[in-house]
Formats: structure tokens, sequence, C-alpha cells
């Protein structure tokens, strides 16, 4: 298979706009003879179904929770770029671009992260008009902070919730297409299949998650926009939900998975507290800003804190990088911590934590001053752990954050299978192999709002999409498929949860494909990990029926999906020999221990081929191109 | 510790329900609430039963999925909190709790503890928005908005529609959550041009929807895991009376046009 | 959002039929009651003034006819409005939640706002009593002579039962009141965060003498400060 990104001709600057120019029309009148399924109700999903709705052709869009405003987007805390340069201060579009490209560690494609930059600000505007509360000044004009190190304030946000205020601005646009007519909701329901027909991606098997009842439901392209796979580790920051069946499904009916092991660690999350912890909760990566991470020198110290004199302290991101010290990108802030802790030198019950002390901060500018920066963070993290982060030091280890890898897509957002687009965190696209902080929100926010609706309109214009009668031999098939799969979950009766497997595969990843990666871990885990899988199926115990409102069968169909996902992270982790953003391979480092990257070898976007069960999947490779932007080696000393 | 928790189950919308009650023998301090049901879940499973049905997906309280009431309190006893971030902490040996799902015309049951909120999006769907498709959007900037205006609109806007109001509410009444988006959008600019239509249409789906009115017991704001006030009733009650009594009847010459 | 403006004569139908309509038209009807007590408790206060002072004003209130009547059926019908609207209201509240809690749980304090259907009721039935005792003389829990409020009251608050009934109605009226007063300007919006918690203290402190204003005549003639 020849990958084709069809990244449009001419100077970076102007591609987007000749491409637009180039893109066929649907005839406004026949837009209403379109139906899209849109899979996914988040940034990307909810704003994709909004703007087709509204330029008139007929979405459905599904979503797993009870309501299209509950997806996990609304978890975003800190805010979302633009490249509006309203602070004066050397931002631009090509900056934004830059930045971004080497803040993912040059494995990004250019055109597209150009793209991204561009619309960045047509997103602003669009929120704005819909209600969003961003953050204002005292004059009017909207606010903007600087984040994740980035060396212009270009983040605008609306308090600690901007994604939960995004996304309402996304709902509400959906809910007034809904109350036109033109979108209808599924609510409670899962994608569980993907249909084919003549090639092309056209239709999806359905579950009823009240009912159980299975449904397909036909249409002339879909989108899914399902988010990333950040739970195959079980604990994550990712809400319960969130899951990797919708594209993985996908995957097997053809479409590439590209960068699996792309996957970024968040530093400053509040660490694993007992066995029965259920996921992990992030903290803003802004009290970086004020907050010094220490470690005692001493290893097994079990001192509390206060009595831990400064002298016995190990600053230790201070210590190693005396320019950017406790502001390192997530990435280098989280491996320190790991290297800390694999010292024996952690701290808490688990001896997996550091701190995280505004004492210091405390002192120089007042608890006052801390408050009306951090005041509801520190209360989330005392309602968490009991303890009070004005007297104690906060404790935090790393926790799985974002999955940068995804289904393949060319620059039009559309996979390799024809009529089928993957939007938002859900694709490969925009990040590299690093995200920067703030930036999820703007790309989730551009494919939906300004991309996928150019795009999908060249595609409907220039295909021939015959009829699909619901009794289809391919939907007949599919849905055959997913039956099978379910009963088969409810037929193995065994001894264990769907969880205690689940835990059991997340530690498998978190040890040997998570912060650290090295050749033995990931061949151990290559053999372990089909092993697992092999017992689950025998030894699962699912319990209840297939037709009822039923959510370990739910949760058993998901598990089932990632250990076969786990296994492509391991097997894409394995082959990428070099050290690139959230990618670290412990024998590709500096003496002093930094990550190095091989630009001559491995400039490319890695993108794997279902091949059947039991089978290796193929690789295929997109070589990435840097005509802008100089590579070089991230320091940070 | 040890908890005894008397849990309501239903198996369905139209199905009678009935508490049960179960021992939860090792608890620990640490645990969330959902993870304690987490543990009395698997429990279950491996014993042949019906795993407790509760919604929940962020467990950060923010998503708005989660929440019943424990011991007739929505989210608990803790103030602004929902019950995800709800620790085991404030709880002691040997306490017996009641577990309820919200309880409304408006919100049947559709498993145990969880419930069907979908009229919360019919209140959305019926104008909660400013109409602006996308694309028609002038430079962000462009209409400057004072802070204190701003700061009041995302004080409304940090509803997460969990439904504590009105599982709380002695009336079952949706107000808090009509009342917090017609503040948000009413203190905007952005939201100007159809505020008289908005207040019209929520209020009258809400009404449509089988929720109560608000005779102001105040329960609501108490209740809310993000501490809304009632004084966005207020701005709805006065925006709907207002539109209701004196919005201009549609211009002729609009009609003629159309 | 539904695309015309309702015509002008469906707009009161309309209005009324939205619970905040009816909120509304209790907070309006409401309003009218609470100027009347107001004058009523003035009126019955005269009663320290004296036998020829307080039952020369009840004549004098009873000498334009025409104007009496308006008066009695502007009040009849804000009753009627009020106690209709009110018990709609309470039946929507009990159809919105048709299986009730098993554990309550309350955790906002509110004694004047959660009795408010009871206190009404009490009310209702005090109301009712009351004219027929003292407007009509139908009831004679003592001798009765029409328009001598001064020697009515002092012949009935002497009946220890009907004193009581009346102190624990006024009572129930200053908390009614109290509720009544300061929830209709949220009702009908008018809030602002500096002064509405002010406008609170004012209504409780406003219900309370109310309560007083009326209590002191039942007590003062039980105690014989009034004969």
């Amino acid at each position: 298979m020849q990958l084709d990104a069809k990244i449009p001709e001419g100077p970076i600057e102007k591609k987007w706009d000749s491409h637009r120019f180039h893109l066929k029309l649907v005839n406004p009148a026949n837009k209403r003879k379109y139906t899209v399924l849109v899979v996914g109700t988040g940034l990307a999903g909810g704003s994709a179904a909004a703007t087709l709705a509204e330029l008139g052709y007929n979405v459905k869009s599904f979503c797993i929770q009870d309501s299209p405003r509950r997806a996990h987007s609304i978890a975003a805390q800190g805010g979302i770029n633009a490249a509006k340069n309203y602070q004066n201060d050397g931002d631009s579009i090509y900056r934004l671009f830059y930045d971004t490209v080497k803040g993912g560690d040059y494995r990004a494609r250019e055109a597209n992260v150009y793209r991204l930059a561009q619309i960045s600000v047509n997103i602003i505007d669009q929120c704005v008009a819909q209600g969003v509360p961003f953050a204002r000044e005292y004059g009017g004009a909207l606010a903007n902070r600087s984040f994740g190190g980035a060396q212009v304030s270009r983040t605008f946000y609306a308090r600690g919730q901007t994604g939960q205020q995004l996304l309402l601005g996304a709902y509400q646009a959906l809910e007034r297409q809904v109350q036109a007519g033109k979108v209808k909701m599924y609510p409670r329901t899962e994608m569980l299949d993907l249909v084919l027909i003549d090639g092309k991606a056209r239709g999806i098997v359905t579950r009823n998650l009240v009912t159980g009842k299975m449904e397909t439901h036909v249409g002339d392209a879909v989108v899914l926009a399902t988010g990333g796979y950040g739970n195959t580790f079980f604990l994550s920051t990712n809400a319960k939900g969130s899951n990797a069946t919708a594209i993985w499904r996908a995957h097997k009916r053809g479409a590439l998975f590209a960068n699996p092991c792309f996957t970024q660690i968040h530093p400053t999350c509040i660490p694993v507290s007992g066995d029965y912890q259920s996921k992990l909760t992030l903290m803003s990566e802004s009290l970086r800003n004020d907050g010094r991470i220490w470690v005692p020198k001493k290893k097994g110290d079990t001192r509390s804190p206060d009595k831990i004199p400064d002298g016995e302290r190990d600053y230790y991101l201070e210590r190693r990088y005396p320019s950017f010290g406790n502001l390192v990108p997530r990435d280098v802030a989280s491996r320190a911590a790991k290297a800390a802790c694999d010292e024996g030198r952690g701290v808490g019950p688990s001896g997996l934590g550091v701190y995280l002390d505004f004492g210091d901060a405390i002192k120089r500018l007042g608890q006052r001053a801390i408050a009306e920066r951090y005041g509801n963070l520190f209360d989330m993290y005392e309602r968490i752990t009991g303890d009070d982060p004005y007297k104690v030091p906060m404790r935090i280890y790393p926790a799985i954050h974002y999955t940068m890898g995804g289904l393949w897509v060319d620059y039009n957002l559309m996979s390799t299978i024809p009529g089928m687009y993957v939007l938002g965190e859900a694709n490969f696209s925009d990040h590299g192999a690093n995200r920067l902080g703030a930036s999820a929100l703007m790309q989730g926010l551009a494919d939906g709002y300004f991309i996928i609706p150019y795009t999908i309109g060249d595609y409907l214009a220039t295909t021939k999409l015959a009829k699909v009668e619901a009794d289809h031999a391919a939907v007949k098939d599919a849905e055959k498929g997913v039956k099978a799969r379910l009963d088969k979950l409810l037929a193995a009766k065994g001894s264990r949860t769907v969880d205690s497997f689940h835990r059991e595969l997340g530690k498998l990843m978190w040890e040997s494909c998570g912060m650290a990666r090295n050749k033995k871990g990931l061949e151990e885990n290559l053999s372990a990990i089909p092993a697992l899988k092999e017992q689950f199926w025998k030894d699962v115990r699912v319990g209840g029926a297939g037709e009822e409102f039923n959510n370990e069968l739910e949760k058993a169909g998901r598990v089932a999906d990632y250990f076969e996902l786990a296994e492509l992270m391991c097997r894409d982790a394995l082959h990428r020999e070099e050290s690139c953003g959230g990618h670290f391979r412990e024998e590709h480092q500096t003496p002093d221990g930094e990550a190095r990257r091989d630009d001559e070898n491995f400039a490319y976007a890695a993108a794997w081929e279902w091949k059947g069960e039991g089978e290796k999947p193929e690789l295929h490779k997109e070589p990435l191109q840097f005509n802008e932007v100089h590579l070089t080696q991230r320091s940070y000393k | 510790m040890r908890l005894t928790l008397n849990v309501w189950r239903q198996k369905g919308k139209d199905d009678a329900g009935g508490f049960v009650k179960y021992d939860v023998p090792d608890v620990s301090e640490h645990m969330s609430f959902l993870e304690m049901l987490d543990v009395l879940n698997q429990r279950l499973i491996l014993k042949g039963e019906a795993p407790v049905a509760f919604d929940h997906d962020c467990r950060e309280g923010i998503c708005g999925m989660c929440g019943f009431m424990i011991n007739g309190q929505a989210h608990g006893p803790l103030r602004g909190t929902t019950v995800c971030q709800l620790h085991m902490r404030h709880y002691k040996d040997g306490d017996e709790l009641w577990l309820e799902p919200w309880r409304a015309a408006a919100f049947p049951v559709v498993r145990d503890l969880a419930v069907d909120r979908s009229a919360f999006d019919k209140i959305v769907a019926a104008g909660g928005y400013v109409s602006v498709s996308t694309g028609s959007a002038p430079d962000g900037n462009a209409i400057p908005v004072p802070k204190e205006i701003a700061d009041r609109a995302m004080d409304a806007a940090a509803c997460i529609g969990c439904g504590a109001c009105v599982a709380s509410c002695p009336n079952a009444s949706a107000s808090l959550f009509t009342g917090a988006k017609i503040a948000h959008l009413g203190f905007l600019p952005q939201g100007q041009p159809e505020r008289e239509r908005r207040a019209l249409a929520m209020v009258a789906q809400m009404d449509l929807e089988q929720f109560g009115g608000c005779t102001l017991f105040g329960e609501c704001q108490d209740a809310c895991p993000k501490g809304i006030s009632i004084d966005v009733i207020a701005r709805m009650n006065r925006d709907y009376w207002l539109s209701a009594l004196f919005s201009a009847p549609p211009s002729a010459g609009a009609a003629a046009s159309g | 959002m539904s695309s015309t403006a309702p015509a002008a004569t469906q707009r009161i139908t309309l209005f009324y039929q939205d619970y905040v309509g009816k909120k509304v038209a209790m907070a309006l009807s409401g309003v009218v009651l609470f100027g009347y007590v107001i004058i009523h408790m003035a009126g019955n206060l005269q009663i320290f003034a004296g036998r020829e002072q307080l039952n020369a004003y009840a004549q004098a209130l009873h000498a334009n006819v025409p104007l009496l009547w308006i008066a009695r059926i502007v009040l009849l019908l804000a009753v009627g409005i009020h106690f209709y609207t009110g018990i709609s209201l309470a039946g929507a509240s009990r159809a919105a939640r048709p299986v009730r809690y098993q554990v309550k749980g309350q955790r906002h304090p509110n004694l004047a706002g959660r009795t408010m259907a009871l206190s009404g009721l009490v009310l209702a039935a005090f109301i009712v009593f009351h004219i027929l005792h003292l407007t009509t003389g139908t009831v004679q829990p003592a001798p009765f002579a029409d328009l001598r409020p001064y020697d009515n009251m002092v012949n009935s608050f002497r009946v220890i039962p009907v004193a009581g009934f009346y102190v624990l109605s006024v009572c129930l009226l200053g908390l009614h009141l109290y509720h009544g007063a300061w929830s209709m300007f949220q009702s009908v919006g008018f809030n602002h965060p500096r002064y509405t918690p002010a406008l609170r203290r004012f209504a409780a402190v406003f219900a309370f003498l109310l309560a007083i204003g009326f209590s002191v005549v039942p007590i003062a003639v039980l105690t014989g400060m009034v004969r």
C-alpha cells in the first residue's frame, strides 16, 4: 500500500487556501440527500456534527454517555492556543506552527500543523461568538496566559475549565441542530463495527447501552471522533468510559494505525493510593510555575517532609536543568520523576511520588497570592488526598494523559478507508511525538469546525455512492460478527472480572511501554500480552445478558480490543529504535540521560496495517519532509 | 472500616424497585465513593450477581455524569463535591448508608442508580445557545466584555448538568439548571439578540418535561457541586415574564419578505 | 426556538400556563394581600385608642358602599388567584416527584419556605373563620354586633381557643409573609447581589413586627389591658 498524504502543492502558507479552492463543492440543494454518521461528541465530533448539519447534511451523532455534553474533552483544564498575537509579544501563525513541530519532536506533518496554526485564530472567534466565557481583562479584551513553557502568551482560557466551556459551546451548537431536525442524536450508543461496501465506509453497527439491542446505521460517510486510547494502561487521566473500540474496529477493517507508541505522560498527577484505584487525576501543569519539585537525597528516607532540612533535599529538576528548572517539558519532567523513584528516593506510602512544594512560594508571595492562583487546584488536591497543600507539600507522580498516535489520515483527515474520516485525538496527525499544552483543544475544534466541513464535501461530490439497503450482505455480516463476539464474552463464565484483566494489562504496559521502554521489556510484553489475551477469553466472567443494560459487557468488549492494541503499541515502540517526544528508548539516550532522536532512519510516520488474527501487522512508512523547520536536538539545560 | 449499604435496585424504567442491603467490610479511607462501589461490584460479579449500575465517567467532578442520593443528600454530605470526588474518609466504621437514584418524573430510572437526564438536553435544544453558524463570527475582540460580566457569566456557565439541583429540590424543579444557562448567555453581549426567545422557549420546555416549579427553598444551591446561586433563577424569571408580556410581535415586513 | 412571538391576546394565557407566570401571579396577588394586611393591622391597633375611635373607623370604612365592594372584590380575587395558583403549583410539585425519597437529608434550613403550603392552608381556613366570625357574625363564639369591632374583639378574644387560634394564625402569617416577601422579589426577578440579602433581612423584621402587631390585640384583651 502506497500512503498518499495528499499534501497540496505550493508554499506552506498557501497550501490550505489553494486546497480549499480546488475541493469540489456539493450543490446546496443536494446536501440534504447525504447522511453523515459522526461517532463521538467531544470537541472534534460535536463541532463536526453541528457544522455539517448547519451546511445542510443530515447527521446522525453517536455517543456512549447519556448526553453529548459529557465527552471527555470536558475535563481539559488549561486552555486553548491560538496565534492571535493579541499580546503583541511576537506571536504569529508561523511561530505557533514552528513551536508545535518542534515540541512534537519533529514527527508531525508540516502542512497539517501549519493549517492548524492558521485555523487557530478562527476557533477563538467562533467560540467567543457562541458565548464561551473566556477570561477577560478589565478593559474587556480577551486575556491570555503563557502555558507549558511557551515563550509567548497565546493561551486563551476560561478559569480552569476551558475544555468544559468549549465543549458546551459545541454541544449547544449541536443541540441547536437537533432542534432544527438536522441532527439525530443517539446517546448511550456504542459503535461496535464499521460497515464497508465496495471498499467504502458506509455504516456502523451499534449497541444501545440501555436495551442492549444492536442496530446498523448506514450513511454516505463515517466520521470517527472517539478520542484517544490512553485507557489501554487502565490507570490514566482519561474518563472511565474513554475507549479505543471504534478506532480499533476501523483498524481491523482496513484503516492504518499510525505511531501507536506515541503516548504522553503528564508529570503532575495525584499518585496512586491503593489497588482499588480507578483513575488518576491530573493537576494543572501551571502548578510547576511556583512549586518546586524535590525528593530526599537519601534513599528510603521516611521522615515527614517538614523534618527534612533543605540541605538533604534534592531539587533534581533545578539541578539537572538549571535554565528551565521546574518548567522543563512534560516528557522530561516525567522521566526525571521516574528516575528518582527508581533510585528508591520516591515518597509517599507506595514510594511512587515526588514532592511539589509550595513552601518557598508561600513565603515569598504569601498564602493569599498562592490561593488566588491555584486555590481551586489546592482544594481539589485536598478533597482527594485529605492533605492540605498549604501546609504539606503535594505528592505528584506522572500518569498517562494523551495519545499522539491514532488512525492514519491524509491532509483531508480521511483514513485509508475511503469515506471514513478521523478527527481529534483519534487521528495521529498534528502533534508528532509529543503534544504541547493547550494544543489538544485547538486541534479537536480545528478538525471539526473548519476542516472536515470542506474536505468531506469533496469526497461526496466526487464519489459515486450506491444506495445501501439495511439488509445488505455486508451489514448482516458485520452484525453477525458483533453478536458472535458478545456471545463469546458472555459464554466464558470464568473466574476473573474484566477489571482484573485490565489492571494486569495496564501494569504490563506501564512497566514496559510507559515512560521508558527497552527492547527486553517490549519483547517480553509481546509474548505476555497475547498470553493474557488468551486467558481473558477463556477465564473472564461477565455475567448478565446481551440484551440489557450491561456495563460489564461493555467493558469486556473494550478490554478485548485493548489487548490487541497494546500489542501493536509494543511492536511500534520496539521497531522505533530512537527516542523522541513521549517515546523514550533507554538504548537511545545521550550519556547524561537525554533522549536521542534518529532523524536519518526514523523521520517517518509508522502506519500499521492489520493482517488478521495472530498475524504480524505490516508496517507502512509515510516519510516526513521538513522544508520549513530546521531539525535540532531539544535541549533544556 | 465496615459499612452497610442499602442500595436501590431497579432493573428497568418500568420495573418495581426496592432496597437491597450489602455489607462492605473492607473500605479504605482513601477510596472514593465510586471506588468503594467498584469493590462491591467486583465481589457481586464473582458471586454471579448483577453489579450495582451507576453512571460515572470522568471521575474528576466535571463531566456531570455521576450522582445519586446518599442518605437523602445529592452527591453525599460534602459541599461543592460530586460523588466521584467524595472520599470515604468522611465516613466512619459502622455507618449505614442509603443510596437512591435521583427521583423525578422527568428523570426516569434507567437501572439502579442510573437515571435518564435527556430532559436537560431538550431544554438546551429549545434555546440554550447563540445561533451563530460556523464561519460567521467577528474577531474575538470585536465586542469588549467587561471582566466582571465575563466572570459572572462563567459562574453560571460552570454548571455540569448533573441534575443534583432537580434531585434535591422538594419540587423536583429544574430552575437552577435552566436559569444557569439563561444567565450565562444573558450576561454576555453575544447572548442578547436571542435573549427573549431563549427565556420563553427554555422555560416552556422545562414545564413540558414535567419538572416542578421553583419555590425558592434554596436546597438546589446547597446541593450544586459547582455552587451556582439561585440568583440565576431570578434572572430567568425576569427574562421570562418581561419577554412573555412585552416582547415585540414579529414585524409584518419580515413575514412578507421571508 | 419557536420562530414567532405569541399574539397579544394569547400572551396572558400562555404566560400563566408556564410556572414562572404562575409565580408572577402569586407574587402580584401576594402584594395585594400584603398591602391589605398592613392596613388591617393599622386598623386593629386603633383598639388601643379606645372604643369610639375603632368603631368610628369601622363605620367610616363602610360608608362608601361601592368602594367597599370594589375593595372586597379585589381582595377576594387576590385570595382566589393566590389560593388556586398555590394549590396548582403544589400539585405540580407532587406530580414532578411521583416516587418519594426513603431518606431525607435536607441541607438548607428553611422553615418558612418549607411550610408555605401548610401555613397557606391554615391561613385559608382562618380567613374563612375570621370572616364568618367578625365580618358576617355567622359564627358567634361570643355576642356579636354589626360594625362594632371593638366590642366584638374584646368579647371574642376573651374566649381562649379563639384568641389562641388567632395568635397561631398570625404567627403563621408572619412566617408565610417572610418567605413570600423576599421570594416574591426573586420570582419577578428583582435581584441584586448587593440588595437581596438586605431585602431578606428587611422581610424578616417586617414579618416579625406584623405578627407582633396582630398578636398584641388578643394578648391585651386576655391580660385585661383592653376591656
